[in-house]
Parts: C-alpha cells; sequence; structure tokens
C-alpha cells in the first residue's frame, strides 16, 4: 500500500487552495536497470479531488509527472472545516484515497 | 471489486464513509471515470495531442500564462503553473514538445473551480513546454515557453 498523500487545504480568499504531496515512484518505462533490462512503467494515470461529493478536480496523468507529485489547485464554495477528498489510481490498478479539512 | 474490503479496512469516520461512497460510485468497472485517455498520451506532437483530446487544432493565445524557471538544473523536477484567463476553460493540459510522449498531463477544471494549476513535471532535455485550455465549447488554445534544461529527467 502507498504511502499516505499529504494535502492541505486552506482558504485564500474565497477560494480554497488545495496542495497534494503524493507518494509514488511514477516510473517512466523509459529507464533501464543495471543489467539493461527496461524497468515498466509505473505511474499514477488519474486523480480526483471532491468536496461535499462534488468533483472540483479531474486529472489525466502520463509518465511524464515528476517523481512523487505535488499538485495545487483552487475550488470555489468551500468553507472551513469541509472536506476535501483525493484519490489515485496507477496503471497497476492501485488506489489511494486520502482527505483533509480545510482550515 | 474488493470495495466492501476497503470500507471495512478504512471506514472509520462519517466522512471516510462518505468519501468512499463517492469513491465506490466513481471507480464502477468500465465507468468513464476509470477511463484513461491511451490515445492522447502516446502522441508525439501538439497536433496529434489535440486530435486525441477531441479537437481539430489550436490556436495560439495570449490569455494563458506559463510560470517555471527559465533555466531548469534538474529535468525529473521541473515545476509549472499554468494560468488561464480564457472565458469557460473546461482542461488544461501541459505538453512538453521533445519528451517521448508529448502528453504529460490533463487537468479537467469543472465549473467553480480556477483554471490555476500548479505541478511538477519530468523534462528529458532542453525544450517548448506547451499549456493547451479546451474551452467548454471544444475549441482548443495553446501558449509555450522554452525551458533549457541542464540534467534530463527521463533516461537512466
Amino acid at each position: 500500500m502507498a504511502d499516505p498523500m499529504k494535502i492541505r487545504a486552506n482558504m485564500a480568499g474565497d477560494k480554497v487552495e488545495v496542495k497534494v504531496l503524493m507518494s509514488h515512484e511514477m516510473e517512466t518505462g523509459q529507464r533501464k536497470d543495471a543489467k539493461g533490462a527496461t524497468i515498466p512503467a509505473w505511474f499514477i494515470q488519474n486523480v480526483t479531488a471532491t468536496h461535499n461529493g462534488k468533483t472540483v478536480l479531474a486529472a489525466e496523468w502520463g509518465p511524464a509527472v515528476a517523481k512523487n507529485p505535488f499538485l495545487s489547485f483552487r475550488f470555489a464554495g468551500g468553507k472551513p472545516g469541509d472536506k476535501v477528498v483525493i484519490t489515485w489510481t496507477d496503471n497497476r490498478g492501485e488506489k489511494r484515497t486520502d482527505e483533509a479539512t480545510i482550515a | 471489486m474488493n470495495c466492501s474490503r476497503r470500507k471495512v479496512l478504512k471506514g472509520t469516520g462519517g466522512m471516510a464513509v462518505l468519501g468512499l461512497a463517492v469513491a465506490a460510485g466513481l471507480f464502477k468497472p468500465g465507468s468513464a471515470w476509470a477511463e484513461w485517455n491511451k490515445a492522447a498520451f502516446d502522441t508525439k506532437s501538439l497536433n496529434d495531442a489535440v486530435k486525441a483530446l477531441g479537437g481539430a487544432g489550436a490556436t495560439e493565445s495570449k490569455d494563458i500564462t506559463i510560470t517555471s524557471p527559465d533555466i531548469a538544473e534538474n529535468g525529473a523536477v521541473v515545476p509549472f503553473t499554468i494560468a488561464s484567463k480564457v472565458p469557460n476553460t473546461a482542461a488544461v493540459a501541459i505538453l512538453v514538445e521533445k519528451n517521448p510522449n508529448i502528453l504529460a498531463a490533463n487537468f479537467e477544471i469543472p465549473q467553480g473551480t480556477e483554471p490555476w494549476v500548479n505541478t511538477r513535471v519530468k523534462m528529458g532535455q532542453t525544450s517548448n513546454v506547451i499549456a493547451l485550455v479546451k474551452t467548454s465549447d471544444g475549441k482548443f488554445l495553446y501558449a509555450s515557453k522554452e525551458v533549457k534544461v541542464t540534467l534530463g529527467g527521463c533516461g537512466g
């Protein structure tokens, strides 16, 4: 099981600014190991963020997103105490869901 | 699907259960969400990427700004902020022209979310980086910026 995401959600004016740090190898499938064999690609493909059940961001990623991905975005309509739930799925079908409270 | 197992494992708080219910709804096999646009991520040029994302062509726009270092010392981690002032921005994509596959990430921006994303991508070599914006009526606009890379982040 992958490590938990670090999520921060803070009010920035009337919007909520969300910062997420995920823990993932994001292997490109381009690299080779010491024996010359290609290391298979392993990366997060889908990321969704929801607030009160409404999707506030949906992303599709390729292997070009950096290792241990960082993502930041802002949405309207949130207030302190609300929860933001973030889920990712990688190309091996592994998933991870974490949540944060808006401060 | 072993969703029920996950529920038992992780359903500790009330909100966690709600989150899982949402997740379970989204993760139904064959649902649109679980699909990943492989065709778009296999493309090699801006035009092909636009086509794979459902557009005919893209025009340059001054309403899209790319904020990034001009020179990236480490191509494995290059931070980008993409902001769009294009009305009705529905999606923002980051493309790196000289990477093995051009499309790095595609963000769908629902109503209420600011057309502003900040993330970090890998760059194999010095290249133009393109921010591609899709509007809700299906138009594609882009802006590009050259980023010099001292050390590539793709090969080994």
